[in-house]
This record gives structure tokens, C-alpha cells and sequence, in this order.
């Protein structure tokens, strides 16, 4: 008889093969070839900025784990994610140690303070490039590269886009676009007003290779295909990216601007793709997360066209981030059986 | 082959999955799927225990030395909700003790030395099913200890009686068997479909519903097709249903065919429907053919350590180690082994149990199959995955993390006690969290606070009504 020598546990026996670095390494995966062709557009600068991001948030991780006694977790690739998203919303040419302080503060701040991992109440990516945003203002505007287009890129329309808008403001697009829309709000005056420039003539540059912004805005397409990756895998699901898309583009087009271009330009999809999509600072149930998306849209659509920024995605979501306690305190799915739905302060 | 959707010339129609959520496990069923049953002998002793149901046990009928045969009583109670429990062998009565039970803890037992000579008891003959009334049907059920053999044991009878103000419009056969590995419900729908659809007029006619349907996950194409052909009357329907774990939990079963919800601490005859198991009903038909009551059931013992798995019909109180001795030993020792399925069977420490009621699997699983380490403290990274998979609608993560913290009012809030403890969220957290284990425990607990805070109560208002009316009533 064989008894005593079996291991006793309660139900269910059997796991699903999914682990928490598995779904990091589906991410890492989708951001690779954005990461590669921004090295590639860019040049060893944006390797230098990936490296000291990474860097950071890692060493940021492995110390706070450390100072508070804690097992490091740095084998779970989630720092590691962090460092690598942190550094594609970063300028390429952007100073490597502003880069590594970002991706310190990013753990630091933005994740191990709270508690680490499933804590944090916002995205710690974003909570890094605020903290430089606001710190470096200037780096963090300047950095943004004039270099020269290449490949698909070279064309004569985008080399004339490459030159107004270097002599305007060596901008952005969305900058770029921010000027010819409302010159009075830009830094710069409307004496810097570049003339004769179409927001459709940015669609593919911004699409196949986008030398401005920052490494991640490099190309649409690939960050998309990255979505699609991560749909396909299950790592994400598709109602916060599409409708936080969505949402501004139709927005937008209310507004009277072309609402591909607001789209595709600027730090939009990777943030409605990698960014707003992060499971800990986004609402647990479906309800939830379509007015969260939402939410998202209505804000980067209100920063955009009413704040001095050009950009809006990253208070937008950092914003979002905050509601996300209150959201999925409010709006949970009815159970099964039950008439109402289960209310704050209320006990049934 | 002949496609499913279009068996024996009839279109079995797919019902569309009305609930979301659930998981999809690898189903391992491939193991026994094609394994015809197989009659099992009685070893030596069978240990009988007296509750092998849910509701009250029974009381042992025979005493140390007593004479029982095949269909003997051996237990009994006076309580509605329980059923009797049969000698499943000729013998003579060793002991009257407890004896482990593998649904936990010790149970009073009535073990039987078998003689091996198989004699029926001769007070039991065939009965008629068409020449009773519905309470004729519920005594003969109740009196072959009929029980819920899809692993509830939850006793039959009672839910043959349904009271007045609820009247039942449709039974629903419960062939789904989403619980990866198990496969005797698919094979007594291959062997004995006739019996299951004669089970299921005499279910139908007892609680007087005119509607019988038969719901069949669609990976039993072969089941459906047998099921199709035995069906003959206009009553009873057949259908597919979309493959996925727990599609035979019985509010997600009664939700997909009927498009009914059972309401949140409601039973299905408040909705009009009678689930039962298809191997329970092929066992009532059985009894009414034979007069032989519940004394054997099919099993499936399996997992990739044993050497021959099989479906064994095995006589109840046949212990756990005589049926992995009939299915070839094992190949090597097994790391863990369950009563019923992966997902929500429960694990023995010792083969030295008796096959029960409820026993619908024996599984065996190797170290590599049942060691999952949890490293460190579990996180919740707040993915969602377990807010998708559960078939309530229920946030599992908060209700386990509530649990942690003894939030006792959160988890009333959140609807803890509709959990029916399938074990979606578990298998699926990337975290390796025991969400249900947590919600379990917070559920017996929230239930031990209230039951003390109901009784506090009353002491006070006994102390109370004492100190005011003289003789205190404490």
C-alpha cells in the first residue's frame, strides 16, 4: 500500500502554462522590431538610450528589492519591459544619464515604492519620462533629432517636410501641425510658422520610418503589428487600444483636423498599445476598461488641442491611471444570478 | 466519419455559449476515450461507507457478523435529504468503524469480508416505472440510494421533488463532462444510450415536465451521434454544446440550453429545470430494469502513470488500490492522486479508500504533471485573466486578496457565496495564485462570523428576555 506519499492539495491540479514572465516576454517580443529599426533610423545614440533606460529601471528594481530584504525579481522581465518602454518614448539623442535616472525613478518611484509588482498605481514607464519631462524640459524637446531620412523615408516631399520644419522648429510633427493650427500658443511664435505644410503628406514617413519623436514613434506599422502580436497571443485585449484610438480620432476629426494624422503621429499608439494597456493600472473588468479608454481619448484630445503641449498621451494616461482604483470600485460586471450590480458602500 | 452537425441524418443544433468565460485544459481524455467499460470484481473486503451522499448520514441497518448479499441495506436514515447505502457484495459484515473516506476525514463504514458467491438478495426484482405515480418513482428512487453520479452525490429523490409552487418544465441530461480526463459519461453515452433516454422519461415523468433535453460538449461527436440515434421521441432534444471547462457546471449548463439564469442562492427548480447527470440516469433506468439498486458505478481510472487506463464499472466500497491494480499498477509512483478530475477533484493521501456514489475518476498524476512550485509569495499582477474566465461574473482576484485580509463585508459585496468553486481563476493566474483555495476559506469563514454574530445575538436576547420575564429562557 502506497499511502502517505502523495502530495495532498486542494482543487484545481492543473495550471495553465501561462507565467508572469511569459507575458513579459510576449511584450519584449511585440516591442523588438520597433526597437531594432528605431536603432537602425536613429543610429548607436538610441542604443546608448535603450541600454541606460534598461539599466536603470533594473538597477532601480534590484535595490529597492535589496534595501527592503525582499527575493529580487528581476527574472521575471518586468523591469526590464519597464526600461524598454521608458526608453521608446524617450529622444534618441537624449543624454544617457538623463535616460538612466528616468529609468531609476521609473522602478523606484513609479513601482517599488508602492509595493512592486501589481501595485503601482501608475504606469511606471510614464511615471519615469514625467519625472524627466518636467526635470529636463529642454533635453527632453531638443533631443528630438534632425536626422536625416533614410530609405522609404527619402523622399522629396518629406526631405521639404524635413527642412521647414527644421527651420521652423526642428519639431515634431504634431508640433509641426500644433503651429500651422494655432500659432499663438506655440513657444516659438507665429513667426516660426512654416508654410505650406499638409498633415497628409506626414502619413508615411510617420507610417515606414518617422526620423522625428522619439524611438518608439519610429513606425506605425510596427508598433501595430506588435498589437496584433499581443491580441493574437492573449496578452492584451483589444478594447483599450481600439478605442482609445478611436476615441481621439473621432474626436479629432470633430475638431476639423485629420484625424489619421493625430493618430498616427506622436506617442498614441504605442502608448494605447503598450502603454494604456498595462494590466496593473488598468481597470480588471471589460466595462471597465471601455470607459477608461475612453476616458483616455477625452483627455489626450483636450491636452492636445487645448494645452501648450503638442502631446497629450502620457499625462492622458498617467491621469487614467489615477481613476482606475474608482473605476473598478464602481463598475464591475454583474454576477451571475444577482439583479444589481454590486455598488460601492452597499452590502447585499 | 460522419459529421457531428449532421448525425444520423438529423441536425443536432450547437447551441451558442450564452455565458462567458471558463478555460479550455487540454482534455486528456484520448487516454480512456475508446476503452469499452469494464466489469470490475469485488476484492476481497469493500468498505461501505454510511455517508456517501450529501445530507444526513445513515445509520448502520446490520451489525459484526451479519449475513448481507448483493443489494443488501446496510444503511439508512430518517432524513429526507440522504439515501441509502447497499452491500455491493455477499459476505458477512466484519466491522461497523470508521474508515478514511476520500472526500476527507473518517467516515463510519460498513465492511463486508466478500464471500465471492455474488448472491442477489432476493427481495429485489424489475419494476415497472409506467405503473407508478410520480411519488411511487421517488420511493423507488430514493430506495436504490440513488444519488447525483456525476460527483455532487447529491441524493436524486429529492431532486425528483420539486415543491408545487415551482413547477418544472424541462430536465436537462447533463453530458457534457467537461472535466479533462474523465470519459465514463461519454462511454455510458456510447454503450447505454438507450438506458440514459429511458432514464430520462422516467426523471421527466416524475417531476411531470413535458420537455427533456440531452446537452453534449461537441469534442463527443461520436456521443452525439449515439445519442442521436436512440432518441425517438418528439419530447426530448438533443444538443451540442460548445467545448470549454465548466460547461457542465449546472447554472452554466441551465444558462447555455435554456438562456435561464438560476438566481444567486437559487436552485434550478426555481427556474423550471431538473439537471441530472446522463450516468445517473442511466442508472435509475438500470434499477427499474433489474431491481438491483445503486451498488456499482462507472469509473474512470486514469493518468499517464497508469499502465492501462480504463473505465471500470466497479462495485462501490472496492478500494482505490483494487482499481489501479485492475487497470495494470502504476508505472511509476504517482506524485498525486485525485478523486474525480483535475479541476476540482479532490486529492487523496492514501490508496486505501473506498470507491463511493460520487467517485466518478481515479486519477493519477505523475511529479512532472502535479508539481507546480509557488517560488514566492503570490502577486496579483491584476491581468484579468481570472475576471474573464470566471463563469459568474465574479472578480476572483479581489474576492481572494479580500480573503487574505479578512475584508469580510468586500467579500459580501462582491457576491462571494455565487462562487461555485470550478477553479478557472486559479488555473489560469500567471502568478500561480490559490484564488479559490482563498475564496473557499473566506467563504467558510464569512459563514462561521455570521453563524456566531446569529448567535450572540440570541444569547442577548435571551439574557434580555430573562432579566425581564423571570424564567429566563436560556
Amino acid at each position: 500500500m502506497e499511502g502517505g506519499r502523495f502530495i495532498v492539495s486542494t482543487s484545481p491540479h492543473i495550471r495553465d502554462p501561462i507565467t508572469t514572465r511569459r507575458i513579459m516576454c510576449h511584450v519584449i517580443v511585440a516591442l523588438a522590431p520597433v526597437t531594432v529599426y528605431a536603432v537602425v533610423i536613429h543610429g548607436i545614440h538610441a542604443f546608448y538610450v535603450l541600454v541606460s533606460s534598461i539599466a536603470g529601471a533594473m538597477l532601480g528594481e534590484l535595490a529597492m528589492q535589496r534595501g527592503r530584504g525582499l527575493p529580487v525579481t528581476l527574472d521575471d522581465c518586468s523591469a526590464l519591459l519597464t526600461g524598454l518602454l521608458l526608453a521608446l518614448t524617450l529622444p534618441p539623442q537624449l543624454h544617457w544619464w538623463i535616460a538612466l535616472v528616468a529609468g531609476l525613478v521609473a522602478t523606484v518611484l513609479g513601482k517599488q515604492i508602492f509595493g512592486g509588482l501589481g501595485h503601482n498605481l501608475f504606469n511606471p514607464a510614464l511615471v519615469g519620462r514625467a519625472v524627466a519631462f518636467v526635470s529636463w524640459a529642454g533635453y527632453m524637446n531638443a533631443g528630438y533629432v534632425k536626422t536625416a531620412a533614410i530609405g522609404i523615408a527619402n523622399t522629396a516631399t518629406h526631405k521639404a517636410i524635413v527642412k521647414a520644419v527644421d527651420v521652423a522648429s526642428g519639431a515634431s510633427p504634431l508640433a509641426a501641425m500644433k503651429i500651422v493650427y494655432d500659432p499663438a500658443s506655440s513657444p516659438i511664435g507665429p513667426g516660426g510658422v512654416p508654410h505650406g505644410i499638409q498633415a497628409s503628406s506626414y502619413y508615411k514617413p510617420l507610417f515606414l520610418a518617422n526620423p522625428w519623436g522619439c524611438l518608439g514613434e519610429v513606425s506605425a506599422l510596427l508598433l501595430i503589428l506588435g498589437g496584433i502580436y499581443l491580441l493574437a497571443v492573449r496578452v492584451i485585449g483589444w478594447r483599450i487600444p481600439v478605442i482609445y484610438v478611436g476615441t481621439v480620432a473621432v474626436l479629432t476629426s470633430f475638431t476639423g483636423r485629420d484625424p489619421l494624422f493625430y493618430t498616427l503621429a506622436g506617442g498614441l499608439l504605442i502608448g494605447a498599445i503598450f502603454m494604456a494597456t498595462d494590466y496593473t493600472t488598468s481597470p480588471l473588468a471589460d466595462k471597465g476598461k471601455i470607459l477608461y479608454a475612453l476616458g483616455l481619448g477625452l483627455v489626450t484630445w483636450l491636452l492636445r488641442f487645448w494645452s501648450n503641449n503638442p502631446e497629450g498621451v502620457m499625462f492622458a494616461i498617467l491621469f487614467m491611471n489615477g481613476l482606475v482604483p474608482i473605476i473598478d470600485r464602481y463598475i464591475l460586471p454583474r454576477t451571475y444570478g444577482t439583479v444589481k450590480k454590486p455598488r460601492g458602500g452597499e452590502t447585499s | 466519419m460522419k459529421r457531428t452537425g449532421s448525425a444520423a441524418g438529423r441536425r443536432i443544433p450547437r447551441l451558442i455559449p450564452r455565458i462567458r468565460g471558463g478555460v479550455h485544459p487540454p482534455d486528456s481524455k484520448q487516454l480512456t476515450a475508446d476503452k469499452p467499460i469494464r466489469k470490475m470484481d469485488a476484492p476481497s473486503t469493500v468498505v461501505l461507507p454510511l455517508r456517501q451522499h450529501l445530507g444526513a448520514p445513515c445509520s448502520p441497518t446490520v451489525g459484526k457478523g451479519d449475513r448481507v448479499l448483493v443489494g443488501t441495506v446496510v444503511g439508512d436514515a430518517e432524513a429526507f435529504v440522504s439515501a441509502p447505502v447497499h452491500s455491493s457484495v455477499s459476505g458477512t459484515v466484519q466491522n461497523v468503524a470508521p474508515y478514511p473516506h476520500p472526500a476527507g476525514g473518517e467516515v463510519l463504514a460498513v465492511i463486508v469480508e466478500n464471500d465471492g458467491e455474488n448472491e442477489i438478495d432476493p427481495g429485489l426484482s424489475p419494476r415497472d416505472w409506467k405503473k407508478l405515480d410520480e411519488d411511487g418513482i421517488r420511493r423507488a428512487v430514493r430506495s436504490a440510494g440513488m444519488v447525483g453520479l456525476g460527483g455532487a452525490a447529491f441524493p436524486t429523490h429529492v431532486k425528483l421533488s420539486p415543491p408545487r409552487q415551482y413547477p418544472i418544465d424541462t430536465v436537462i441530461l447533463n453530458g457534457a463532462e467537461c472535466e479533462p480526463f474523465l470519459t465514463s459519461d461519454y462511454r455510458l453515452m456510447l454503450e447505454a444510450a438507450e438506458e440514459i433516454v429511458e432514464g430520462l422519461r422516467i426523471i421527466m415523468k416524475a417531476v411531470g415536465a413535458p420537455r427533456g433535453v440531452v446537452a453534449v460538449e461537441d469534442n463527443k461527436p461520436q456521443a452525439l451521434r449515439a445519442m442521436a440515434e436512440t432518441i425517438r421521441d418528439p419530447a426530448i432534444e438533443l444538443r451540442s454544446l460548445h467545448t470549454r471547462y465548466p460547461q457542465g457546471a449546472e447554472k452554466v449548463l441551465i444558462t447555455t440550453v435554456l438562456g435561464r439564469e438560476v438566481p444567486s442562492g437559487g436552485l434550478p427548480m426555481h427556474v423550471g429545470v431538473v439537471v441530472n447527470n446522463v450516468g445517473t440516469a442511466q442508472a435509475i433506468a438500470r434499477y427499474f430494469r433489474t431491481g438491483m439498486p445503486l451498488v456499482e458505478r462507472v469509473v474512470t481510472v486514469t493518468g499517464s502513470v497508469v499502465r492501462d487506463p480504463s473505465n471500470l464499472l466497479i462495485p462501490l466500497g472496492s478500494s482505490f488500490a483494487s482499481a489501479v491494480e485492475a487497470c495494470g499498477g502504476f508505472s511509476e509512483t504517482p506524485a498525486k492522486v485525485i478523486m474525480g478530475g483535475p479541476m476540482m477533484g479532490l486529492a487523496q493521501y492514501t490508496l486505501d479508500v473506498p470507491v463511493v456514489k460520487g467517485t466518478s475518476g481515479i486519477l493519477a498524476l505523475s511529479s512532472a504533471e502535479a508539481g507546480y512550485e509557488i517560488l514566492r509569495e503570490p502577486v496579483c499582477i491584476r491581468c484579468g485573466r481570472c475576471v474573464q474566465a470566471c463563469p459568474m461574473n465574479l472578480i476572483p482576484n479581489y474576492l481572494a486578496i479580500y480573503g487574505h485580509r479578512e475584508k469580510w463585508a468586500d467579500l459580501e459585496r462582491l457576491h462571494i457565496n455565487d462562487c461555485i468553486e470550478c477553479g478557472c481563476c486559479t488555473y489560469t493566474c500567471p502568478t500561480r495564485n490559490p484564488i479559490v483555495q482563498l475564496i473557499k476559506a473566506g467563504k467558510v469563514e464569512l459563514e462561521r462570523r455570521k453563524a456566531l454574530v446569529e448567535k450572540r445575538r440570541k444569547d442577548k436576547a435571551g439574557a434580555e428576555q430573562g432579566e425581564g420575564g423571570g424564567d429566563g429562557g436560556r
